[in-house]
């Protein structure tokens, strides 16, 4: 996977803040249902899997579907009690695996 | 026709909208009773209650490719009592299943958002999983104008 992913974790936060993170990475998400010009049926190629965890420990996944957009985009939240890194991982339906790491530091 | 005009050709592209959107529907194969089927799996036969669920979804979404879609489920999720696994199915695509968001007490908040793709005019239907193991439902309707399946 060359496409790198784009996240939004604030640098700081208090201890036992909600903070709110947005990623998204660029994938087309070929649903399986399209079909090229010769009528055949394009396969079958999306992000089936995403997951974030901090310090370790499983903050938010999501199973994903050919139903999400292209470049799926996901907002979600988490509450820190401790400075830590956050760990994402997109799981496309070939195997591979992006990751990217997210540092925060809590006052 | 020398001068097409504005209206004239709106209205043409309209209608092959409209055509395109007959022949893809053929293929479409996900009914409400397909979206049942998967609702049912998830909660392994509980029938979920009303409530409890927000769901932020476009009245109208012009374009079926990209509809932004914000889900929050009322819970204090705390580490004895939080919403552990929420199903998003839509009704009229090929595939009912959307996705599933799975949280933890760290989520801090039971509230996701992301992008979906929607076919046709449908509902959009959202069962919440809690650590205790009850079951809440929502739905809403969206209608779309150009479906986002390819095709």
């Amino acid at each position: 996977m060359a496409e790198t992913p784009k996240i939004r974790v604030p640098k700081t936060a208090k201890k036992g803040e909600v903070i709110e993170i947005k990623t998204l990475l660029p994938h087309t998400m070929e649903s399986g249902q399209r079909k090229d010009r010769e009528g055949k049926t394009i396969p079958r190629k999306i992000i089936n899997k995403f997951a974030v965890e901090f310090n370790g420990k499983p903050v938010f996944s999501a199973t994903i579907e050919p139903a999400v957009a292209a470049n799926p985009y996901l907002q979600f939240f988490a509450k820190v009690d401790e400075s830590g890194t956050f760990k994402f991982s997109w799981t496309d339906d070939d195997g591979s695996v992006t990751t990217a790491e997210e540092k925060i530091t809590v006052a | 026709m020398r001068h097409l005009s504005r209206r004239a050709a709106l209205a043409l592209g309209a209608g092959s909208a409209a055509i395109t959107l007959v022949g893809w529907s053929k293929s479409a194969s996900a009914t409400p009773q397909a979206a049942a089927a998967d609702i049912a799996k998830f909660t392994a036969g509980a029938t979920p209650e009303q409530g409890k669920i927000s769901i932020e979804l476009p009245e109208i979404a012009e374009n079926g490719n990209t509809v932004p879609l914000s889900i929050s489920v009322d819970a204090p999720m705390t580490s004895n009592d939080y919403v552990s696994d929420v199903l998003v199915v839509a009704e009229g695509n090929p595939n009912p299943g959307v996705g599933t968001f799975h949280f933890t007490p760290l989520s801090g908040k039971a509230e996701a958002s992301t992008r979906i793709r929607l076919a046709s005019t449908q509902n959009i239907v959202v069962v919440a999983k809690t650590s205790s193991g009850k079951f809440y439902t929502a739905q809403k309707l969206v209608k779309v104008t150009i479906g986002g399946c390819g095709g």
